[in-house]
């Protein structure tokens, strides 16, 4: 069980909305895992700001846990050899998708892009779907 | 000032995402659970970011250009191919089966935890080898667009 936490993760939400305005203001970008990922991936010519916005999102949690004194729950469920196969899949599914839950399910829904609404519908639908066989159907790992 | 705008603007979606609880894979998987652990506090991280960036975009993007100069890089598709819909079901399929997506497992490096880190590595395999078999693709139909 986790639990629900309404406030938490509307201003977590609204914090993230923020992040992409100021990326999209500042900087002219979408504010899309897969494609400031994707980017560097060779590094190329324009890796400065995409390595710095990588650094910043993983500093974030390590400061907030030394600094700041906040605890954030982490736990991962799942056997290590399905964290593997997930990882492999979320990959190519993004590439192939051109984006993810922050690229399409943000920035893309919030520019009314028909293509990120029905990426967003689908891999969502996908994800209930896969959640429900797995500990339903076959009875978790 | 690119560099330290953009590691600025990070942290906040790091912490963003620290927050809102989307760097916890139960917490996402639970979200996932309808007939189970249902926990919908994920419906708000994505009604609270979403608020925030339509109206945010709104007003940014009435601007000639971003104010660190250079262009909006805005993407100009809008027609709805095989291959959008087939990756992103790929990438839902992945995201169930684990909880971890891009935006989420990211800032989640940062609590040194091995998990994120395994995830990682196996997710930037799996773009590159898309990568391979894309170009393989395109170059087998000559007359198609590339991406």
């Amino acid at each position: 069980m986790t639990d629900f936490t309404p406030l938490l993760s509307l201003l977590g939400g609204a914090l993230i909305g923020v992040a992409a305005v100021a990326l999209m203001a500042l900087h002219g970008r979408i504010a899309g895992m897969t494609g400031i990922l994707g980017g560097l991936l060779p590094v190329a010519g324009d890796w400065g700001w995409r390595a710095a916005f990588l650094l910043g999102a993983i500093a974030a949690p390590a400061l907030m846990i030394r600094a700041g004194g906040v605890a954030i729950s982490f736990e991962s469920p799942v056997p290590m050899v399905w964290t593997v196969v997930s990882g492999l899949l979320v990959g190519v599914g993004v590439v192939y998708g051109a984006g993810c839950t922050s690229g399409h399910g943000i920035c893309g829904n919030a520019r009314l892009s028909p293509r990120s609404l029905v990426a967003t519908v689908t891999f969502m639908l996908a994800s209930f779907a896969t959640v429900f066989v797995i500990r339903h159907l076959i009875g978790g790992f | 000032m690119v560099v330290i705008s953009a590691l600025l603007i990070g942290l906040v979606f790091g912490a963003g995402i620290a927050l809102s609880g989307m760097a916890n894979p139960a917490k996402v998987l639970n979200f996932f659970d309808l007939a189970g652990s249902w926990d919908p506090s994920l419906i708000f991280v994505m009604g609270g970011a979403l608020a925030v960036t339509f109206a945010g975009y709104r007003l940014v993007l009435k601007r000639p250009g971003p104010l660190l100069g250079g262009r909006f890089h805005l993407p100009a598709r809008r027609d709805i191919d095989p291959g959008l819909v087939l990756g992103s079901a790929v990438f839902g399929v992945g995201w169930g089966i684990s909880g971890f997506c891009p935006g989420g497992v990211i800032p989640a490096l940062g609590l040194m935890r091995f998990e994120p880190v395994v995830f990682v590595a196996a997710m930037v395999t799996g773009i590159l080898l898309a990568r391979i078999l894309k170009r393989q693709d395109l170059s087998a139909a000559p007359g198609r667009q590339g991406v």
